[in-house]
């Protein structure tokens, strides 16, 4: 079979778990509907695998096939397709996508079991996985912006999926209402382009762009600045990044999905797939980066000080998408996307440890609770520390690979790019500092009651239920958690999961060993062909070198964890109350949510109150019923004449009847 | 000779008109209609209409007056108020009939046609006689004739109908 | 005594009678107004009879007449039947169509 023919099978799968399991809620026992999902997102990675084999099958230079099933539009100068875009670069993250959402519908299998919406989570997570496979496959913009929409929505169902809890509908509706603003930004951005080059499909944009700009001229400027509006919503990149932390309201396997693998990974695919605007644009390009490198330090500091452990991990997400989007502005695509690949092991890994720690506590996410897991919970406790590693780039990890490659490229470009060099390993200690902070807080110690209650009787702690956020009582009724937690030593689907993403998170950066073996590089490059930028490539000793700093960073932030929070317990009390300002200024998020209330919603409000009071009242209220009244009146008035008197009657007869005569006396003289 | 006559006949009928419209008494004004139609007849006399004459005399003034009188006689009269309550009505009725009368007049007197100057043409001796008009109802005029003939029908039903006794709603009288 | 002076005296009666029938509140004398417009039509219509010189306005005269004694029975039994229930005979106070 061709690719494309694989690429339409990849994306009917999910399509069609979703469809069956949000149909059949009522006649599908809760283990088949979970089984569907996971299987359904199982057959579209195995198509991606017969994708990637044809495709490999062919010859480098012609590893690009778009297919359409039919025409949405095709008048006046518009030619809109249900068109795909099958290369290397869609099939590199269809299988991302496809390959750990099945791990994570494993997981989410065993962790949502006591849930009274499974089906209900089931269908929309394969929805999402499909909205996420349609905006990877998409072949013009049209479509492109379709599944962006579709995966924002999805996130929105998928976050505020206990909907009862009030917490947990606002911050969908924030995510959503943040994602509508990169969407603006996306739409524009297409009609742009449709207007500078009058296409919206991806071959002819990227064919006629080079020859239709200059570089740096202000419309690919704007074209790219205001991709890069959408893609800093959807990746939550800094300033749109307020939603990213309080998404993390929604159940475990849906902030491991998609706040960690899959959706916010978008905006760094968008940067990529239209790399070729990009690179007529430098300045956006430099905006791009330098904006990932702030969100890189600025969530890194937000991680140092987090004391709930899902927005720690989601924090550092923030801090990894950075360096993914400062990877693929300054030109190293292939070494970003590597990265984007390991995240996705590692980060969901991260999150579903963290999920199984959270159910052992009972819901609760204050690691100030929490301590000495590791001797209650062995197999939790090592996948944790895998991903730990990862994340902070431990010699060998795939992380080690995959970050260092994005820094030594940019050293090896050279001039003003050091900068993010040198700032990228600043934010790589942070890292390694932020990510064992976690490990010793929650694993190291005397074990905390709820650990203790695990070592000896072996059962799951069990208070009544409660909003974590609030303290509010909640019942476990559809919209609230189910009454059970579970946790990865008692659930089969919950260890075969994370332990496949341990085995990635541990060895997924031997494919990519600098002056070894390249394999990403190597699949990813005919994508980037023509790329100037794509071309400059460090030397083997320069990525070895790079790799030494990285590592040395990394020990060095673990020593410094290690110091911090197991020697010497006290000093962190110490550096707070000798650092207050800075301590409160990262522990509140840098004030970004205040300052967004007072610059936007405030005034938003504002106008819709002036609205509502002037404009509402006395405009439209006005104008109606002034003419209500107006007619009313006229009525009045002519109401009048009928007073009842056949006299009057009588009257106005003659009187019309005379005036008759009179006008035909005067125009016959 | 025929001035004289025409004089005496419009004076004659103007006085029955305005006696109509100014007495008090319905049952007055009855008998100054029938003094208004016994004047029209002598003018239709002097327009040498015979027959309609004869009619005017015999089916107004005759038939339909004595149905005036019996219902005056049942229904009696009184006087009317002297207070009006359409506002303006008392000023504007006789202003709209000299209005009404003045333009009518200027139609007729400026008129351009000529003929209306004149006596008329001389007629042969069976002008206005029934026997003329008879031959005209029967030969040009059947329908209307026998249209009118079903009116008059249709009114009589009309009448008994209307002034009929209706035993469920009416009290006895 | 032309043709003139009759249509001039038929517009004087009609104008009269229109002239009664605004000012005259009982249904009766409204009637014999009525009947002084229709008389008046009728002069005039003989009048140019005359004047053209064939009988047919004065055939227009007696149906106008046929007509006139067929309203005046309908006007009449109207007026019985209005006194028969004991409503007022006054065109002013017979007012309850209006708006």
């Amino acid at each position: 079979m061709s690719a494309t023919a694989w690429a339409w099978l990849v994306l009917l799968f999910p399509l069609l778990g979703s469809i069956v399991i949000g149909l059949g809620y009522r006649a599908l026992p809760a283990k088949v509907a979970g089984l569907i999902g996971t299987a359904a997102i199982g057959l579209a990675f195995v198509c991606g695998i017969g994708a990637l084999l044809s495709l490999l099958g062919e010859d480098p230079e012609a590893r690009h096939h778009a297919s359409s099933l039919w025409d949405y539009a095709s008048v006046a100068g518009l030619d809109i397709k249900l068109g795909i875009f099958v290369d290397p670069l869609s099939v590199f993250m269809v299988l991302i996508v496809s390959g750990v959402s099945t791990l994570i519908h494993l997981y989410s299998y065993g962790y949502m079991q006591s849930d009274e919406g499974y089906h209900r989570f089931f269908s929309y997570l394969n929805f999402f996985v499909f909205s996420m496979l349609l905006l990877v496959l998409a072949g013009n913009f049209v479509l492109l912006i379709v599944g962006w929409a579709f995966v924002g929505f999805a996130s929105y169902a998928l976050i505020s999926f206990w909907y009862r809890r009030e917490t947990a509908t606002r911050a969908g509706m924030k995510a959503f209402v943040i994602n509508v603003v990169g969407d603006i930004g996306l739409v524009l951005a297409a009609f742009l382009i449709f207007r500078e080059l009058g296409s919206f499909d991806y071959g002819t944009v990227f064919e006629r762009a080079p020859e239709a700009f200059t570089t740096n001229e202000w419309t690919i400027t704007a074209i790219c600045l205001l991709l890069l509006v959408g893609a800093f919503a959807k990746s939550a990149q800094l300033p749109l990044h307020t939603w990213l932390p309080d998404a993390m309201e929604g159940p475990t396997p849906v902030s491991s999905l998609i706040h960690a693998a899959t959706m916010v990974t978008a905006g760094v695919y968008l940067i990529a797939r239209t790399h070729v605007l990009f690179e007529l644009a430098p300045t956006a390009a430099d905006i791009a980066a330098f904006t990932g490198l702030a969100t890189l330090l600025v969530a890194a500091t937000m991680a140092l000080v987090m004391t709930d452990l899902k927005r720690a991990i989601a924090y550092s997400t923030m801090s990894q998408i950075g360096y993914m989007i400062m990877g693929v502005s300054i030109g190293a695509y292939s070494a970003g996307m590597f990265h984007l690949m390991t995240h996705a092991f590692f980060k969901a890994l991260l999150f579903m440890a963290a999920g199984s720690i959270i159910a052992a506590m009972a819901n609760d996410q204050n690691i100030d609770r929490m301590s000495g897991f590791g001797k209650a919970m062995r197999f939790t406790s090592f996948t944790f520390v895998c991903g730990a590693l990862a994340l902070a780039a431990f010699p060998g990890s795939s992380g080690f690979f995959s970050k260092d490659e994005i820094l030594a490229y940019a050293g090896a470009r050279g001039g003003m790019y050091l900068i993010f060099t040198v700032l990228g390993y600043v934010g790589a200690l942070m890292t390694a500092v932020y990510s064992f902070r976690l490990v010793f807080r929650v694993l190291h110690g005397e074990p905390c009651n709820e650990a203790q209650e695990l070592i000896e009787t072996g059962h799951v702690a069990h208070e009544a239920p409660k909003n974590p956020a609030t303290g509010e009582p909640e019942d476990t009724d559809v919209g609230f958690p189910g009454p059970e937690h579970h946790i990865a030593e008692q659930s089969a689907p919950m260890r075969v999961a994370m332990g496949a993403l341990a085995f990635g998170a541990l060895f997924a950066g031997l494919i990519q060993i600098p002056g070894v073996d390249d394999v990403v590089t190597k699949f990813l490059d005919p994508v980037w062909e023509g790329s100037p930028l794509a071309a400059i490539e460090p030397s083997t000793l320069a990525d070895w070198e790079g790799l030494g700093i990285g590592g040395v960073i990394a020990l060095l932030g673990i020593g410094i964890a290690y110091v911090l929070y197991v020697a010497r317990p006290e000093l962190p009390g110490k550096l707070e109350s000798r650092l207050r300002p800075l301590h409160t200024l990262f522990a509140n998020k840098w004030y970004f949510d205040e300052a967004i209330d007072f610059i936007v919603v405030r005034p938003a409000l504002a106008i819709g109150r002036f609205a509502n009071r002037v404009f509402e009242r006395f405009v439209v209220d006005g104008l109606v019923t002034g003419t209500e009244g107006t007619v009313r009146g006229a009525g009045g008035v002519v109401r009048a004449v009928q007073n009842g008197f056949v006299r009057s009657y009588a009257l106005l007869l003659i009187a019309g009847f005379a005036g008759l005569a009179l006008y035909f006396l005067l125009s016959s003289s | 000779m025929e001035e004289v006559l025409f004089f005496v006949s419009a004076l004659g009928a103007l006085g029955g008109a305005l006696g109509v419209i100014a007495m008090r008494n319905p049952f007055y004004s009855v008998l100054a209609l029938i003094v208004h139609l016994f004047s029209l007849a002598s003018l239709f006399l002097l327009l040498t209409s015979a027959f309609v004459a004869a009619a005017q005399v015999v089916v107004y003034a005759g038939a339909v007056m004595v149905l005036y009188v019996f219902v005056v006689a049942y229904v009696g009269g009184g006087g009317e108020s002297a207070w009006e309550p359409i506002p303006g009505q008392r000023l504007l009725a006789p202003l709209l009939g000299i209005a009404l009368f003045v333009e009518l007049s200027i139609a007729v007197l400026s008129s351009s046609l000529l003929a209306l100057g004149t006596d008329g043409p001389d007629v042969p001796a069976g002008f206005g006689d029934p026997a003329a008009i008879g031959r005209l109802l029967l030969e040009k005029f059947l329908v209307p004739f026998e249209a009118a003939s079903i009116l008059l029908l249709l009114a009589a039903v009309g009448a008994i109908v209307l002034a009929s006794n209706r035993r469920e709603n009416e009290e006895a009288r | 005594m032309t043709t003139e002076w009759f249509v001039v005296l038929s517009a004087l009666l009609f104008a009269t009678g229109a002239m009664g029938i605004l000012i005259r509140r009982s249904p009766m004398v409204i009637l014999l107004c009525l009947e002084l417009m229709l008389n008046a039509g009728n002069l005039a219509l003989v009048a140019f009879s005359r004047m053209v010189g064939n009988g047919q306005g004065q055939v227009f005269a007696v149906i106008v007449m046929v007509v006139a004694a067929c309203e005046v029975v309908v006007g009449l039994g109207l007026i019985v039947a209005i006194f028969r229930r004991r409503l007022p005979l006054n065109v002013d106070d017979l007012r309850e169509l209006r708006g």
